[in-house]
């Protein structure tokens, strides 16, 4: 395959997995505000969109937050260069780059999800419309990782896809964790005070991760329990030990269709041995904030070897 | 339906119905006008989610348009078609032959058949390939060849298309459509399948492959990229092909073959299906400042070991100059007449044809030589008196410039309305393949249909249409 084509296959589904954890993290903050007050709510805005990354953008055109502003920003600001919408105009222009690349079925995933979320978000999006909005985000990655696994030859396009997808979601949830490690940070402040269990959940619903949480622990939420699930479980989908373990499979197998191993490959050995057998305490021992910002790094050493050693790029 | 002074193909001046349509018509007469309706616009849909689009330039967005699509098919009968196919193997064979002659002995010239200045004054005559015989002889691999039709019997070539001819992508994904609305319609009718065709070009080009191809050759598609108009087409056919979609950027010389960037490293290329204008071709060769093409391709090419299809320099059988010498040039050949008739054609070079073209100006279809897509045309009936001075004034200052033809009747079909059927002028692209041994004809093409009443431009551009062809089996 085409070093470009690569390319594009890679960050279409980067772009992808963006647009979807976009949307799980609205979700999160759509529901917390529907819950609280007013002023709690306010805040609960601004928490989602410093956790999106988007503080100093959505500063810069408003002064208030309400939920509103805070979906139209993130859903459809034109001045917003990583809005959802203009995430949606990479995944098509990368599949339209890739469309050799890709089977029908996928195309047609991501086109028709393409003109349906372009045309639902071509007008602003009131309180009526933004959770069909936000479903609607959700299931084109839905549709289009299953058109993937279902119509895809095993062979390089399918491995490209699936590292960008990882990539992409190891990163997403490594950050959003890290803007949450204030909560996460178990500190004598919180130990017997009543913490607030909804900024808790907050944190579990913004990588989909309640439902799943609360059943593996009974409904106890605690710091350690949480960061525990985000960081190291493995049955989690969303988490990053998971994130990591489907990235490494997917390196491994383009390693064995070409039959040499690069430096991503390296990397991903590297990053393994310094993840294998850490417990939740070797975390907390060195620092959440630390170890997230290491592990993000690491992330995006890998995602730029992959287009060295698959040569992405001229 | 009322007679008109236009030709009918699906219905006889009395209303009846031509043999070609009979079964068709049955089938129609049985279907709910609900249903039908409801298939019209679904027809659309259809297209909208498998990105059947095109890039329509000058407009302010990069905008994806759909082509409309008709469906009420055109249908050829099996005779018709082998009567066609006859005709058409003969005019591409010579044009194949003019191209070698053109650029060795120009014996074609020497015999005083057509005058030098027809082509050392044609911007597409590229002087880099004087002398030089491409891999197997062959320099229009693929070849579009516009048809028209007037009558029962008569058929005429409207245009010859041996740059890049395109609109085949139509043809497939129109039939594709047609199978997915109405399967029981294809159960009832036989018609002669057109889906291998990405199968036969495969096959076609890599029979031109270079001698240095070793195995199962290579081949590429060469796009622009995803802001041409019929990016589209390129992606559909190489993912058709099993050819790699390239651009320049993906592409450099490594000694001495033109390679490809892969995820394994610069691998080579066989043969180029190129999909860009020669002048885009190589910027040491022809414009510096191309950032589509490769740099030293033109060296490659001519020392044999890559294809290029179509042949650079093949530009020049587009030309309407050339055009109006084929019968010339099919007889020099071929040594047979003409299977297939010219529109009779006024060169504007010559002042006796001039002075008619400007008397009889509102009457005539006048065409700029080297203009394609329908732009830059006057339609004499259909201008008014503003736009016929104006044309005039330009006949006059570049004479050389233009070629006139009478307005043809071209002949209808019928398309689907809310109000029921209504007959639309169109004409027919087959998609022709040469090989050095074999010119293959896929039976069927793109039919293109004006969807405005009365219209004769069916360019999609101005607004044309296209229908899925049939060529019905024995």
């Amino acid at each position: 395959m085409l070093g470009r084509t690569a390319n594009s296959l890679f960050w279409m589904f980067r772009y992808l997995e963006r647009a979807e954890n976009t949307a799980r993290l609205l979700d999160a903050g759509l529901r917390m505000a529907l819950t609280r007050d007013s002023v709690s709510a306010e805040e609960e805005w601004r928490s989602v969109i410093e956790t999106a990354g988007h503080r100093r953008g959505y500063e810069a055109k408003h002064a208030t937050y309400t939920g509103m502003q805070a979906w139209n920003y993130m859903l459809r600001d034109k001045d917003n260069s990583a809005s959802v919408l203009n995430t949606f105009q990479q995944i098509r222009s990368n599949a339209r780059e890739a469309r050799s690349a890709i089977t029908s079925e996928v195309w047609e995933a991501v086109n028709d999800s393409w003109l349906q979320i372009k045309d639902m978000l071509a007008r602003p999006v009131g309180e009526q419309r933004v959770g069909e909005v936000l479903t609607a985000v959700r299931r084109a990655g839905t549709l289009a990782h299953g058109a993937v696994l279902g119509s895809m030859l095993r062979e390089e396009g399918f491995h490209f896809a699936w590292a960008g997808t990882f990539i992409e979601r190891a990163d997403n949830i490594a950050r959003i964790m890290d803007i949450k490690y204030y909560l996460l940070l178990p500190s004598l402040s919180y130990v017997g005070s009543s913490m607030d269990t909804g900024q808790w959940d907050m944190v579990l619903r913004s990588v989909s991760g309640d439902s799943a949480y609360r059943w593996l622990n009974a409904g106890q939420i605690d710091a350690r329990g949480i960061v525990n699930f985000l960081v190291l479980d493995e049955r989690f989908p969303r988490s990053l030990a998971y994130s990591h373990a489907a990235l490494r499979e997917n390196l491994a197998a383009l390693a064995r269709i070409h039959g040499i191993e690069g430096t991503s490959n390296e990397l991903m050995r590297e990053s393994d041995m310094r993840l294998s057998g850490l417990s939740i305490e070797d975390v907390f021992d060195k620092g959440l904030h630390k170890f997230l910002t290491d592990f993000t790094a690491a992330n995006s050493s890998i995602a730029q070897a992959i287009g060295q050693d698959y040569r992405f790029l001229a | 339906m009322a007679a008109s002074e236009f030709f009918d193909e699906m219905h006889k001046p009395d209303g009846s119905v031509r043999d070609a349509y009979s079964g068709y018509q049955k089938w129609y007469g049985e279907q709910e006008k609900s249903f039908l309706k409801r298939k019209h616009r679904d027809a659309e849909n259809a297209f909208r989610r498998t990105g059947i689009t095109f890039n329509v330039y000058g407009e302010d967005e990069a905008e994806e348009r759909l082509i409309p699509f008709d469906m009420v098919p055109r249908i050829i009968t099996a005779h018709e078609w082998r009567k066609l196919t006859k005709g058409i193997e003969q005019r591409v064979s010579a044009l194949n032959a003019f191209m070698h002659d053109l650029y060795h002995r120009q014996e074609i010239i020497r015999a005083g058949r057509v005058p030098e200045h027809l082509f050392r004054n044609n911007a597409a005559w590229l002087p880099d390939m004087v002398g030089f015989t491409p891999p197997g002889g062959v320099y229009t691999h693929i070849v579009g060849i516009d048809l028209v039709r007037t009558g029962p019997d008569e058929f005429y070539v409207l245009e010859d298309n041996a740059r890049t001819p395109s609109g085949v992508s139509y043809m497939l994904e129109n039939r594709e459509t047609m199978m997915a609305m109405f399967p029981e319609l294809f159960m009832r009718v036989p018609v002669e399948s057109v889906s291998n065709y990405p199968r036969r070009l495969a096959k076609s080009l890599a029979a031109c492959a270079p001698d240095c191809a070793e195995g199962r050759p290579v081949v590429a598609v060469l796009t622009p990229g995803i802001f041409n108009s019929a990016y589209f087409e390129h992606a559909f056919l190489a993912e058709q092909m099993g050819a790699e979609l390239v651009e320049g950027r993906d592409l450099r010389v490594v000694d001495g073959r033109v390679a490809m960037r892969t995820t394994w490293g610069y691998k080579p290329i066989d043969v180029i299906y190129r999909r860009v204008d020669d002048e885009y071709l190589d910027p040491l060769s022809f414009s510096p400042d191309s950032v589509l093409g490769v740099p030293g391709i033109m060296d490659v090419y001519r020392a044999g070991r890559v294809t290029i299809a179509n042949a650079p320099g093949t530009g020049v059988c587009d030309d309407k100059a050339i055009y109006s010498f084929m019968p010339e040039i099919v007889e020099f050949y071929t040594g047979e007449k003409p299977l297939l008739p010219n529109v009779q054609t006024w060169r504007c070079s010559d002042p006796d044809s001039l002075a008619y073209v400007l008397d009889n100006l509102s009457e005539l279809v006048v065409k700029e030589v080297h203009g394609s897509g329908g732009y830059g045309m006057l339609i004499g009936p259909a201008a008014s008196k503003r736009e016929l001075s104006d044309f005039a004034a330009k006949l006059r200052a570049h004479p050389e410039g233009y070629i006139a033809q009478p307005t043809l009747a071209l002949s209808t079909c019928p398309i689907f309305t809310n109000r029921g059927l209504a007959p639309r002028h169109l004409d027919l692209r087959p998609f022709v393949l040469v090989s050095p041994d074999k010119v293959d004809i896929t039976p069927g093409g793109l039919t293109r249909v004006a969807m405005k009443q009365g219209s004769l431009v069916v360019n999609s551009s101005q607004g044309g249409g296209t229908k899925d062809t049939w060529v019905l089996k024995d």
